[in-house]
């Protein structure tokens, strides 16, 4: 028997007490449930971390992989089922670090996903190390001198590698991250939202604090269209932040450039015609 | 049988006249089996192409050559020790070599009178099916497969040309394999996943399993098959799983290398038991080892591949036609029990051509999975009397399904309490029970008063065959042997009875250390008591392990 209740019921977590997943997780209710959404027709796919525990507490289809490779797997399966409503959760240590050429080449394939990147500019689950978008000096138990490493700029890297849908908010502001979430899930195509989020226990210098004085929101002047406008915004990090949506480009999709997809039929229900095997047998005669 | 061997530096052409030539043998009604010996470079080097040919049954190839065409005086320099005594040479006029068994025609400059001097080895078609009796009744409908419209007159001309430069060695011999199959291993495979019912395939090309990419990406639109090209082999796999999950019967494919960055996944198959087949079709490694070679060095790599255990299976193939059905039950076997298998070739099998038989549509058995039966909430990991759980697709509407890499519970969500670990273990290697009574056993071939027992598998299967044979022609003793198709999970009953009357037993495998024997010794405590091992890269022919078991082991 299906369960014919449109709620995403959550379940108990094991983040810590004040940690921006929780924030993250409710707005991610709110936009399915706003979209109107069947849970049965959603998945909510991650790879390993705190935030890729994301598909764990909120009842829909799941799917939890590897460290890294959530993004393959997720642009797969909707590749075999278009119907689903694709939806990654997960951290940027999974997203830009153990999957980043992934993350690279999933913008170039454009497949009608949405990439929610739970960004706290460290690593929680292995209790505090660098992530590749710590800021540099960032001192942990094992960047013992401090990060010296760039940090890495999703937002440039995606307008770079041709995503149509850049975003990035803050888990203290569901007003906006709800928004942004339902606007990357309506988006025909990938759709990066970075969501700065504090780690309470593990990150003392990217504080709740620390993002609340710094993001700001683009306001209406602001024309998303407009890639070097974009490219210029994605370059301030610092004592402002800002937030909303970066970029934001009309593409074709995945599906709408591969023939065998181009028929709306979900590729898994596909009926093939068996006399087709006895033809390709006959070619080799 | 005639052995013919075509040589030259890559880029002469080797390659396409041989596939030309094997078409034409093929419609003169002749089996064919032809194999590839490629450097990995784009020009130069030294390329060669072994055409096996005859009216009777070819199981693999040999290098005993009755001719060689040389498009370079290399060629003749490193092969011409091969040539039986009545054997001929073709080559160009201008080429300084000589010797009783010379057929010199002044290819070159016909191919420019042509005007096209790529149509050498055209010519050289032309002389060979005079030669050897043939007549040139199929050379429109080959060719017009083989080149451009444009050089389809100069190439008819240069054939014409080329019978006409030679005079009749052998009689044509009636032969009735006209109708019947030429391909190669990779193509098999290729079309044996389309039969199976394939959708996605995503793979990182890579020598020498890029060709059933190729293969398949010719037929993708026409098969309704989404063919992916991955940034990486790490990608590649985890496609194959998400695509599977969702629904879509999905294969991944790559050599050694690849598979290396793939069995991190491959135990992802196996924990959240989603149907995955995976082709690896074997080069030499270590590393990048020889990329266009052969070996059969990957089986104890798979059998152990990525951390922690759950249960696999592992098919090797042993011919092109084994490699179309097994590629089949390896998909069947896949969703029915939920698990990874892996399909285990070479490259003289991807890159060889045989003539096979027709494929038998009453032979393809597609494994229909149930439809999922329960009542309340649907539980994607219940624990069942077989260990098989129903397999609900997502966004079917009947209940939630969740997949997933840690240890999990009955519903699929994450737990670390030990007595649910326990039963899901158990539950997954549960499922190897039942495959188990479908392991088929070794193909059994040779003498029943046998005492000798030779042990193979894979590829090796066609020249042990031969080997057998050769052996009853030119040694007293009695020889038999045991061709492994299903390496892993292990069939054992056929081999534990049948060496209770061998007084050697001898594994003959393309790797260095002996990877089957010690799987068997591992599983059955059975030693062998001699090792015929290859690891040049080079395929062990029938008459090379004939030779071994001979000097070796028989004495």
């Amino acid at each position: 028997m299906r369960d014919t209740s449109k709620e995403f019921c959550m379940y108990e977590t094991a983040w810590c007490p004040g940690c921006g997943n929780f924030g993250i997780i409710k707005c991610l209710k709110q936009a399915l449930e706003e979209l109107n959404k069947d849970p049965h027709d959603v998945l909510l796919m991650a790879g390993i971390g705190q935030a890729a525990k994301t598909p764990q507490y909120l009842q829909a289809n799941s799917f939890s992989g590897l460290h890294g490779r959530a993004l393959p797997a997720a642009i797969a399966a909707k590749i075999a089922n278009q119907n689903l409503t694709v939806v990654v959760n997960t951290g940027e240590g999974d997203s830009y670090g153990e999957g980043g050429n992934h993350f690279i080449h999933n913008i170039r394939r454009n497949v009608d996903i949405s990439h929610f990147v739970h960004d706290n500019q460290i690593y929680g689950l292995t209790k505090g190390q660098a992530s590749p978008t710590s800021s540099e000096g960032f001192v942990t138990g094992v960047q013992t001198e401090g990060s010296m490493n760039t940090p890495f700029n999703p937002l440039m890297m995606a307008i770079a590698a041709g995503a149509g849908f850049v975003a990035r908010s803050f888990s203290g502001d569901p007003v906006q991250l709800v928004d942004l979430m339902k606007k990357a899930i309506l988006y025909k195509g990938y759709a990066l939202v970075d969501i700065l989020q504090p780690c309470v226990t593990f990150n003392k210098i990217n504080t709740f604090a620390y993002y609340k004085k710094r993001v700001y929101h683009l306001d209406e002047s602001y024309n998303p269209h407009d890639k070097m406008a974009a490219i210029q915004k994605a370059l301030e990090f610092g004592d402002r932040i800002p937030t909303g949506i970066i970029y934001q480009e009309e593409k074709a999709t995945f599906h709408d450039k591969n023939k065998v997809l181009a028929s709306g039929i979900p590729l898994w229900e596909q009926k093939r015609d068996h006399s087709l095997i006895e033809k390709f047998a006959q070619e080799f005669v | 049988m005639y052995n013919i061997l075509l040589g030259g530096a890559a880029g002469q052409g080797v390659d396409t006249t041989g596939n030309i030539l094997e078409k034409l043998l093929k419609q003169a009604g002749y089996q064919v089996f032809s194999m590839k010996d490629v450097m990995s470079r784009v020009r130069g080097g030294h390329n060669f192409t072994l055409i096996r040919f005859g009216p009777e049954k070819i199981d693999s190839h040999s290098y005993n050559l009755d001719g060689i065409v040389a498009f370079n005086e290399e060629t003749i320099g490193l092969h011409k020790d091969k040539l039986k005594p009545n054997g001929f040479i073709l080559c160009d006029s201008s080429f300084a070599v000589e010797g009783p068994n010379m057929t010199k025609i002044a290819m070159n400059e016909m191919a420019k009178k042509i005007g096209n001097p790529k149509v050498v080895g055209s010519i050289a078609i032309g002389a060979i099916l005079k030669s050897f009796g043939e007549n040139l009744q199929h050379i429109e409908s080959v060719y017009q497969h083989a080149v451009k419209l444009e050089y389809l007159e100069q190439n008819i001309e240069a054939v014409k040309q080329g019978f006409d430069s030679v005079i009749k060695h052998h009689e044509h011999q009636t032969s009735s394999y006209a109708k019947w199959m030429l391909l190669t291993g990779n193509q098999a495979i290729g079309l044996g996943a389309i039969a199976a019912g394939l959708k996605f395939y995503s793979a990182y090309p890579m020598s020498p399993s890029i060709s059933i990419m190729e293969y398949l990406a010719e037929k993708m639109t026409e098969a309704g098959i989404v063919v992916e090209q991955a940034e990486d082999e790490i990608a590649a796999i985890n496609m194959a799983i998400g695509a599977s999950f969702a629904g879509a019967k999905a294969m991944t494919g790559t050599s050694g290398g690849g598979f290396s960055l793939m069995v991190e996944a491959l135990g992802l198959s196996g924990i959240a038991e989603i149907p995955l087949i995976v082709a690896n079709i074997q080069r030499p490694g270590p590393a990048t080892g020889l990329p266009t070679r052969t070996e059969q060095s990957d089986l104890s790599f798979m059998v152990s591949a990525s951390q922690g255990e759950f249960p696999r299976m592992i098919i090797a193939v042993k011919n092109h036609e084994d490699a179309f059905y097994q590629t089949i039950r390896a998909f069947n076997m896949a969703a029915k029990y939920q698990i990874p298998v892996m399909i285990l070739s070479d490259q003289y099998l991807a890159d060889s051509s045989a003539v096979v038989e027709p494929f038998d549509a009453n032979r393809i058995k597609l494994y229909q999975e149930p439809e999922p039966l329960f009542e309340g909430e649907y539980l994607r990991y219940k624990l069942t009397e077989d260990g098989i759980s129903p397999r609900l697709i997502p966004g079917t509407n009947r209940g939630f399904v969740a997949a997933d890499s840690d240890e999990h519970d009955e519903y699929g969500k994450i737990i670390e309490c030990a007595d649910m670990r326990i039963k899901q273990m158990d539950k997954r290697f549960l499922k190897l029970k039942k495959l188990e009574l479908e392991l088929q056993e070794p193909e059994f071939v040779g003498a029943a008063n046998y005492d000798v027992l030779l042990i193979g598998w894979g590829s090796t299967y066609g020249p042990i065959k031969e080997a057998i044979q050769l052996l009853h022609e030119t040694s007293g003793r009695k020889f038999a042997a045991l061709l492994f198709g299903d390496v892993y999970p292990l069939p054992t009953k056929l081999l534990k009875e049948k060496v209770k009357q061998a007084k050697d037993v001898i594994n003959i495998e393309q790797n260095a250390t002996g990877q089957l024997a010690r799987l068997i010794r591992e599983t059955t405590s059975i030693a062998c008591t001699a090792s015929i091992l290859k690891y040049d890269g080079r395929q062990i022919s029938g008459e090379e392990i004939a030779a071994a078991v001979l000097k070796e082991v028989v004495k």
